[in-house]
């Protein structure tokens, strides 16, 4: 199977490198677009007897490692 | 003072922070590498600044992780004191053991220069030998140090006295909340700060100012 994770800042969480790469943006002539947050991607295989079992073990490594959870939010999606 | 000093690979300010405990705090040092899973004998665990791992998933985070880290929780929670600077303070607050998160800094520079740290609490082993307003220079170097925290927590720590340092009026470099450069935690036996008192202990360094730091850990 495979898991995609994504890591997103809370609500609320200044991200100082989204304005950055928002006004690089509106330098190189692009308009019409707001709130730009930067966010991180993970994906790995993994070995789980049932969709829910994975789910859980990539849970628990957002929990433990992969997401710090005082400024990050994540999503799990698994595959296959 | 029994002392051990962390050290992760990557990290690379541990012989600077090694002079100032031998030669200020009078501190015997041991170095321990981060796969040891226990300590020597110890009074206070040392987690100095650097890169450890390359600051790879976020500053401090795998270095958090390793085999020692355990022990070291372990010692701080029977009371044993611990000190985290720069990465060493990352380090801390990714285990949990301090509270908040350290983040890019507001301006997405790197910093390195000299600043100038408020004392804000005097009766921790770290500004026992300061006075609670005395304004220090003390360098600082860095690309995370920007600290955050939730709300509820920050009033917490406000209230508590457990904001240790603090960035003088005009001298925060990096868009810390609240101008917080170092905290600890509820005990006051874990801190951890983003400034190098190390760099600043001796003349060659330009000013002495934070030697009292050290001399309060010999206290």
């Amino acid at each position: 199977m495979k898991a995609m994770i994504k890591v997103t800042l809370k609500k609320g969480v200044l991200d100082p490198q989204g304005k950055a790469i928002m006004g690089s943006l509106g330098s190189l002539g692009f308009d019409g677009y707001n709130n730009i947050r930067q966010g991180k991607y993970f994906e790995l295989d993994i070995d789980a007897a049932s969709k829910a079992d994975a789910q859980a073990k990539v849970k628990d490594m957002c929990e433990k490692l992969l997401a710090n959870t005082v400024i990050e939010n994540y999503e799990i999606e698994i595959t296959g | 003072m029994k002392t051990s000093i962390i050290q992760f690979p990557g990290l690379n300010r541990e012989s600077d922070m090694i002079m100032a405990l031998e030669n200020v705090a009078g501190a015997r040092v041991e170095t321990v590498w981060h796969t040891e899973t226990s300590l020597p004998d110890t009074d206070l665990v040392v987690i100095p600044g650097g890169f450890s791992y390359g600051d790879y998933l976020r500053c401090g985070a795998i270095a958090a992780r390793s085999p020692i880290m355990k022990a070291i929780i372990e010692h701080a929670n029977k009371g044993g004191k611990v000190l985290g600077v720069c990465n060493g303070f990352q380090i801390l607050v990714e285990t949990g053991m301090l509270r908040g998160a350290l983040m890019r800094n507001a301006n997405l520079k790197f910093v390195c220069k000299r600043v100038v740290l408020k004392v804000e609490n005097d009766s921790t082993f770290f500004t026992s030998k300061m006075t609670k307003g005395d304004q220090v220079s003390c360098p600082v170097a860095h690309h995370d140090g920007n600290y955050f925290v939730d709300k509820e927590t920050l009033k917490r720590l406000e209230g508590d006295g457990q904001i240790i340092f603090r960035y003088a009026a005009g001298s925060n470099p990096n868009g810390s909340l609240n101008d917080i450069a170092g905290i600890c935690n509820a005990k006051g036996n874990v801190i951890g700060m983003m400034p190098h008192p190390e760099n600043m202990i001796e003349p060659l360094h330009g000013k002495t100012d934070c030697r009292p730091l050290f001399e309060s850990i010999a206290a």
